[in-house]
């Protein structure tokens, strides 16, 4: 009973400094959770996002690009390939399915894509899903001026089956640029939580014959997805494309391309971590000054208690303990702070990317954080508590007469 | 149950050197005695009874409570001590300002040999009249009120000895005679030994036992040593 009264009653007698430090510890442990689960939770699904197919090709030149072009639909293209070239792959006895990709228009800033039926019908996005509609409706038929929608996409442009569009020219939104075509919506597609939500699907051949297009690339392709037959299959198309061909450029494995480009902007997580580390540090630093400042004040109460019996390892152990509580109540805030914080990142990273954060995920730095901050606040604490462990009690008492 | 020999304090003057303070050569106090000390301001008996108490380490002598040399104990041992035998009454009370009437009671058992008694506790509050202030903080209370509080802790361990220091000086007439009867009367209840140090004659003449603190303490004030 002894010691929790201590620290309860210095907590509540000290409430307004005890807010403000517990505030500013909870703001470095919601930090820390979110700088580290934000970087292993992009890493881990841009990577799961980019499983469904095993290799891009595209034009000569960069295999991020055409990763991010053609899996993520962020980037511009780097060029185009003839028809043949993607009826050369399609045919190759080690790929399995080939589907191309075009691009280069958008509806209202949403990019669209044409391709293949195949697409929906015979690929899974993920290990055992299929892409499937919402509410009823069906994918375009080949050739034809119909569009289907991924839920992202859909949602935030209010369309539903049966509304028409006319797509605009461009990757980014100019209404200046708007395409005579007149395209009809026939399906929107569940949520399927990859990139394929935020954009818009038309036949392929809509992309490759819209007014405004080159007519002498009306039959090229951005790129190809491709899922091969057999894992080293990947290397045998490598070499023959990219170290013996000088055309086209096959971006293999897709996984290992985006985790290379997690390596190239970890600098960028490193810088972040260390603000987020040097907060923490000025939030423990924050309860040594706040219960250090205080210790005049409590000097007396202190005294009392050794009058009263208490021994001086107790009075050393309560400050102490009082300083792990701030921590550990920071630290409980800072759960607060690091779901807000991750859900916002994680719709702008939806929004930007189409790929969606798992924010309920469990990581072993959402219990080691707290627990290492409540340390740190507690070492914090040994300072001022070594002060309360000096106290005189006498002199603190009373005058001596 | 107290028996004090030889036993010495000075501390560092402002102006370097030491200066004796207490200096008492032999004084004893039975198990269930009620004494008074006289003494002035100044007069070193705060300091002999934090010699007593353990709250100051003393630089010679022995300071025995029932059989325990108080004086040549370790700083821990001597809270331990204090803490199992021991019941003080300071003058400015020293109560928890950010505790409750009954969490102050409680606070002083905790430290003590029978641990957190709760029920006693609030006995003991009731017994000096303020079983319906359990719940109140110290400064919602008055000075005679206040005092009554500082006398339930010092008493609810039950202590073999109990200290009282100038235990009345904060309060008027009329409160004074009444703190110190009940001060009294709980220590004869509880079988325990009251030492009492004043330079209040109202309260000195109470005392059927009363001595001259002056006489006692053979320190030679304001003499460097």
């Amino acid at each position: 009973m002894t010691l929790p009264l201590i620290i309860y009653r210095s907590l509540r007698q000290h409430a307004l400094s005890t807010l403000i430090t517990a505030g500013s510890i909870a703001l470095a442990c919601g930090l820390l959770m979110t700088v580290w689960m934000v970087k292993t939770q992009a890493q881990a699904a841009f990577v799961s996002t980019s499983t469904a197919f095993d290799a891009v090709l595209g034009a000569r030149g960069s295999k991020l690009q055409l990763v991010l072009n053609g899996i993520f639909h962020l980037e511009a293209s780097p060029g185009n390939l003839a028809w043949a070239d993607y009826e050369s792959i399609r045919k190759h006895p080690a790929v399995k399915t080939a589907i191309p990709i075009a691009v280069g228009d958008n509806l209202r800033g949403y990019r669209i894509v044409g391709t293949i039926p195949e697409l929906f019908t015979n690929v899974e996005y993920a290990s055992g899903k299929k892409y499937a509609l919402s509410g009823g409706g069906k994918i375009f038929s080949d050739a034809s001026r119909e569009a289907v929608a991924g839920s992202f996409a859909a949602e935030r442009l209010g369309l539903k089956v049966g509304d028409t569009f006319n797509p605009f020219h461009g990757l980014a939104f100019d209404e200046k640029n708007q395409h005579a075509e007149i395209f009809t919506v026939t399906g929107i597609l569940a949520p399927t939580n990859t990139p394929a939500d935020k954009v818009v699907w038309i036949p392929i051949k809509g992309v490759q014959t819209m007014s405004g297009h080159d007519p002498k690339a009306a039959t090229d392709v951005s790129a190809v997805l491709i899922q091969l037959r057999a894992a080293t299959a990947g290397f045998m198309l490598d070499m023959m494309i990219n170290k013996q061909g000088n055309r086209m450029t096959l971006a293999y494995p897709v996984g290992a391309i985006m985790t290379e480009l997690f390596g190239k902007i970890s600098w960028f997580d490193r810088v972040l971590a260390l603000v987020a580390y040097l907060v923490a540090l000025v939030a423990a630093g924050s309860v040594l000054a706040s219960i250090y400042n205080s210790m005049s004040a409590r000097q007396r109460d202190l005294a009392i208690l050794r009058a009263l019996g208490a021994r001086r390892r107790m009075i050393f152990g309560a400050v102490v303990a009082e300083a792990a509580c701030i921590g550990a109540l920071g630290a409980a805030a800072g759960f607060g702070i690091y779901f807000a914080l991750i859900a916002g990142v994680a719709e702008v990273i939806r929004a930007q990317t189409g790929v969606v954060l798992n924010v309920t995920a469990g990581h072993v730095v959402l219990w080691v954080c707290p627990l290492l901050m409540t340390a740190l606040c507690a070492l914090g604490g040994a300072v001022p508590a070594f002060k309360a462990y000096r106290t005189p009690v006498a002199e603190t008492l009373a005058p001596v007469s | 149950m107290l028996n004090v020999v030889d036993l010495t304090k000075s501390f560092t003057a402002p102006e370097g050197g030491r200066v004796e303070i207490v200096r008492v050569p032999r004084f004893e106090l039975a198990a269930g005695e009620q004494r008074a000390l006289r003494g002035e301001s100044g007069s070193g008996k705060t300091t002999f009874l934090h010699l007593i108490a353990g709250i100051l380490a003393a630089d010679g002598g022995r300071a025995e409570i029932d059989g325990v040399d108080m004086a040549n104990l370790p700083e821990a041992k001597r809270d331990r001590l204090r803490a199992d035998k021991l019941g003080y009454i300071f003058q400015t009370f020293n109560l928890l300002q950010g505790y409750t009437v009954l969490e102050n009671v409680l606070l002083g058992m905790s430290f003590g040999p029978r641990g957190v008694d709760r029920a006693h506790a609030i006995e003991m509050l009731g017994r000096v009249g303020l079983a319906h202030r359990l719940g109140h903080f110290p400064r919602q209370l008055s000075t005679g009120q206040q005092q009554r509080v500082a006398v339930a802790r010092a008493l609810a361990n039950r202590p073999k000895l109990v200290l009282a220091d100038e235990p009345t000086g904060n309060l008027d007439r009329v409160s004074s005679k009444e703190a110190l009867a009940l001060i009294r009367e709980v220590c004869r209840e509880n079988g325990a030994a009251l030492l009492l140090v004043s330079h209040d004659d109202g309260v000195l003449a109470q005392f059927e036992g009363m001595q001259d603190f002056s006489r006692l303490n053979e320190a030679r004030k304001g003499v460097a040593l």
